[in-house]
């Protein structure tokens, strides 16, 4: 299990705005270690943020995404106290779900 | 036992009808795969290739944004957007970097075309944004300068 995600949601009018930060290394697999061997690729490949079970963003990334990733996007609907639940899946097969409650 | 079985059997065959019916698409049921190929592309051209945009156009509808100079380049802020209705995809593609595709968003809809993120740059490089909107292809691109690499480590 990775590290907890820091996950927000505010409602202002009829569009949510989520922002999330994840904890993760996102190793390129390109950089090497002090014995000059290749650190191995370790990174966030898929992330998925629904809403009621609806998808509001679908994510796949690459190892240039930064350490620490953060996303922010927004949809349209949701309430406060609308429940946000965002998921990652990364090269290795760990994989972390979270969900905040929409403020 | 076996009436067990034969209830499994029955719900394995009545979804995989749904899902051949066109009723639930097997995007609704799994997220997205994630497709190497795509990120391995080692130019822009592959890249794009590999994401199935094979035309593309300028657009004044899409737009990247992020700072002119960045001083570390293992954290660039990134705004990608677009304004073109029915936008479905949009990814972020860093053209000097190794493997230029960062990442691609899926765009259900209900959802602003407009996400924000931070990437890796190895140095100073044209950041692009590709949009697929209705089948049609359109980019926008943004030249960020980088001081210090993000790919050295």
């Amino acid at each position: 299990m990775g590290n907890p995600m820091r996950i927000r949601a505010n409602v202002s009018g009829d569009t949510t705005e989520v922002k999330v930060l994840i904890r993760h290394d996102m190793e390129t697999g390109q950089r090497k270690d002090a014995a000059g061997k290749a650190v191995p690729a370790h990174f966030i490949q898929t992330l998925v943020a629904k809403w009621k079970d609806k998808v509001v963003l679908d994510a796949e990334m690459g190892t240039s995404i930064s350490k620490d990733p953060f996303l922010s996007f927004k949809f349209k609907g949701g309430a406060k106290g609308d429940k946000v639940t965002v998921s990652w899946t990364d090269n290795k097969g760990d994989s972390r779900t979270d969900e905040v409650v929409i403020a | 036992m076996n009436q067990n079985r034969r209830d499994a059997m029955r719900i394995g065959s009545i979804l995989g009808l749904a899902i051949t019916a066109g009723l639930l698409k097997p995007s609704d049921v799994f997220a997205a795969e994630w497709q190497g190929g795509m990120f391995d592309a080692k130019s822009l051209a592959d890249a794009v290739k590999a994401m199935g945009g094979d035309n593309y156009t300028i657009s004044k509808d899409v737009s990247v944004s992020g700072p002119e100079i960045a001083e570390n380049g293992a954290v660039v802020p990134v705004v990608v957007a677009s304004t073109i209705p029915n936008t479905e995809m949009i990814a972020i593609l860093v053209e000097k970097n190794p493997n230029p595709l960062s990442a691609r968003f899926t765009i259900p809809a209900g959802t602003e075309a407009s996400v924000s993120t931070r990437v890796k740059m190895g140095g100073t490089s044209n950041v692009h944004a590709l949009v697929k909107a209705d089948g049609k292809w359109f980019i926008a691109s943004k030249e960020i300068k980088v001081t210090l690499g993000g790919c050295g480590g």
